[in-house]
């Protein structure tokens, strides 16, 4: 998992609510072994047709659109809890998500993958998706530590909320596992008093 | 201040509070399955960490298994490769697994209760966004992701923040006609497909404690569709009497001992939820879904509302002010981990008996588990089944998210009673109109979509 700061980025919009984690990825595509790969098949469905020929007008083969940046409507990544959504959004060469709303297994995922949620209120992400609207080369600034997104040009920064535990998981690109493994003797005594039957 | 039952589990679970206020949350119980556990153990090998606590965890083939001839080898590669893989980790690291063949094999959802794994009181989780479904037995049971599936390999914990809490009541009774899937349909299209979301969510009410366990397993199983972490039902007798006998539950003085502790599990009547819903049961009609998620349903006879969501009135092309009440469709779907159990097949049995399905109508019957095959060919339903033209299946998840061979042409309609109505859920193009077992075999029999209030004795 790499980490994640600060960093300067183009967007790309997808003004679609609800966009559930079988278009991120269908299920036919959740036969590998390994994590590496996915990418390919990022929204398999909406951006190739059944001849494998490029939808054109799907946001992703639109070339006026790239970087690291998604901008999601509402509710994204509901529906099943598939970690690839997740990993193929990564692989694609996304960073960040931006919604006003997101399916919480989608959420928990994303952030074990260096992947970073931004939430922001139905406003400001109307706000952005006018501006890359109205200009796709539109610049923004992700700042993980001081958890701000801000819109270049604009005189707009929207601060967001992420715990703390989760934020320096991210800057430090680590996952939870080495911190449980590390608490080991404390989910031993744990188990002691813990009736199970 | 009184405690919720949501609370009076999870607070027993947690084994401290860390930074920012999440969770180490303790898991009593982990279900695994094919599709969503390799990159897990590749991740436990790569670190070189061994599974906590092995005992733990039960695994089977589901997602991605033929429904039919399941003593060969697997045709598809891919599949073969994933079914292969859990094999063997499941000999490496020592995890009991129900394979294909096994006679207790079955959808993860389905055999865990089955076998009585399931108990009221635990943290049950597992790759898979429906293991909400074990909530009917008064547990904190959820889904997650592959990353998480090997932090509870590794340390049986979670790292978690505390989802809020949210009662659903339901009183009254339901009409005849009417069933549980119905029910949370209905609650569904009331909360959207995003209502529930941050919440655990508990069913109450007289209209839920009438239901059988199977019925509250279709209930607890959907409230993922309503965006919820979980949903929960407390225990009660009919609990207690689906659970008494079963294979791995407690026996002689720990079944004692379980049966109060379980006793204690329901909410207290002081207990404050962050959201509260009442609905009425008499309110609820036969449903179907019209759109693309399982938030966008309607009662069978209601036309199809206007709505923003055009894409989704787009892709199963319809619209609004049209009725469903009698679509002709091509496919009926019966099967999933929301009603693919004996209930749910002996109530299709029941209607067919004496009746046909349409000829242009494919079916699919689905069981959920071998127990569940083998209940049903013991009660001749296999052979009603095949008098009506429908064909009795082998177990696995088939075309709920057709992984495996069971895909539902594009362009064609298909009423199922699986849990997603997704685009491309049931295979690229295919449109699924989510039902309930009744109004999905009636439709089978009439070629289209009928109000079974009409048909059912």
């Amino acid at each position: 998992m790499e980490k994640l700061t600060t960093f300067t980025s183009t967007a790309v919009p997808m003004p679609l609510a609800h966009v559930d984690t079988d278009q991120i990825i269908p299920a036919r595509f959740l036969k590998a072994t390994t994590r590496e790969g996915f990418g390919d098949n990022l929204f398999r469905d909406w951006r190739y047709d059944k001849q494998n020929n490029e939808i054109e007008d799907f946001v992703l083969n639109n070339p006026i659109y790239s970087g690291k940046i998604l901008v999601a409507g509402k509710n994204f990544g509901c529906g099943s809890s598939r970690e690839h959504a997740a990993w193929a959004l990564y692989d694609y060469g996304f960073r960040v998500v931006v919604s006003s709303f997101f399916a919480d297994i989608f959420q928990a995922n994303s952030l074990n993958n260096g992947l970073l949620p931004i939430i922001v209120s139905d406003e400001d992400l109307d706000y952005i998706f006018k501006a890359i609207e109205k200009n796709s080369e539109q610049k923004f600034i992700v700042d993980l530590p001081n958890q701000s997104f801000t819109i270049l040009g604009h005189d707009k920064m929207i601060e967001f909320e992420i715990d703390e535990y989760k934020k320096n998981c991210l800057i430090d690109g680590q996952d939870d596992i080495d911190y449980l493994v590390s608490l080991k003797p404390e989910i031993e005594e744990f188990e002691k008093s813990h009736i199970r039957f | 201040m009184g405690q919720t039952l949501f609370d009076k589990i999870w607070d027993r679970h947690v084994v401290k509070e860390i930074v920012g206020g999440r969770h180490v949350l303790y898991i009593d119980q982990h279900f695994i399955h094919e599709v969503t556990s390799p990159q897990a153990f590749n991740g436990l090998r790569e670190r070189q960490l061994d599974l906590f606590r092995p005992e733990q965890i039960v695994a089977t083939a589901d997602h991605n298994v033929p429904t039919i001839n399941q003593h060969l080898p697997i045709t598809e590669p891919l599949s073969r490769k994933q079914v292969d893989a859990l094999r063997e980790n499941c000999a490496e690291f020592n995890v009991p697994l129900y394979d294909l063949g096994h006679q207790k094999q079955g959808i993860v959802h389905v055999i865990g209760p089955e076998q009585g794994i399931t108990q009221p009181g635990m943290t049950i989780v597992c790759g898979d966004s429906h293991t909400s479904t074990h909530g009917a037995f008064g547990c904190v049971a959820f889904g997650i992701g592959t990353s998480q599936v090997e932090q509870v390999m590794a340390s049986q914990c979670l790292i978690i923040t505390k989802p809020k809490r949210m009662r659903i009541t339901i009183d009254g009774e339901l009409s005849l006609g009417v069933t549980a899937k119905d029910l949370v349909l209905y609650i569904i299209a009331k909360l959207s497909s995003s209502g529930g979301t941050g919440y655990f969510v508990e069913f109450a009410g007289t209209a839920v404690r009438a239901l059988s366990m199977e019925a509250r397993m279709t209930i607890c199983n959907m409230s993922i569709e309503m965006g919820a972490r979980g949903g929960l039902i407390a225990p009660d007798k009919t609990t207690f009497s689906y659970l008494q006998g079963r294979e791995n539950a407690p026996k002689e003085d720990d079944w004692n001992n379980a049966l109060a502790h379980w006793k204690t599990l329901y909410s207290d009547e002081a207990a404050v939820f962050d959201q509260e819903y009442s609905f009425h049961a008499d309110d609820i009609a036969p449903m179907v879904t019209y759109g693309t998620n399982p938030g966008m349903g309607i009662a069978v006879d209601q036309y199809i509302p206007q709505t923003e969501n055009e894409k989704a009135l787009q892709y199963m092309n319809l619209n609004a002010g049209e009725q469903l009440l009698g679509k002709e469709i091509q496919h009926v779907f019966i099967g999933s981990c929301t009603n693919s159990r004996i209930e749910d097949l002996r109530a299709v049995a029941e209607y067919v008996k004496g009746r046909k399905k349409a000829d242009h109508v494919s079916v699919m019957v689905v069981p959920g588990s071998k127990q569940v095959e083998l209940q049903a060919r013991a009660e001749g339903i296999d052979k009603i089944l095949e008098s009506a033209g429908f064909m009795l299946r082998e177990p696995g998840c088939s075309a709920c998210l057709g992984m495996n061979e069971d895909k539902i042409p594009a362009g064609e309609y298909c009423v199922s009673t699986s849990n997603r109505n997704f685009e491309g859920r049931q295979g690229p193009g295919a449109r699924t109109i989510l039902a309930s077992p009744l109004t999905a075999v009636a439709a089978a029999v009439a070629g289209k979509i009928v109000d079974v209030r009409e048909t059912v004795t």
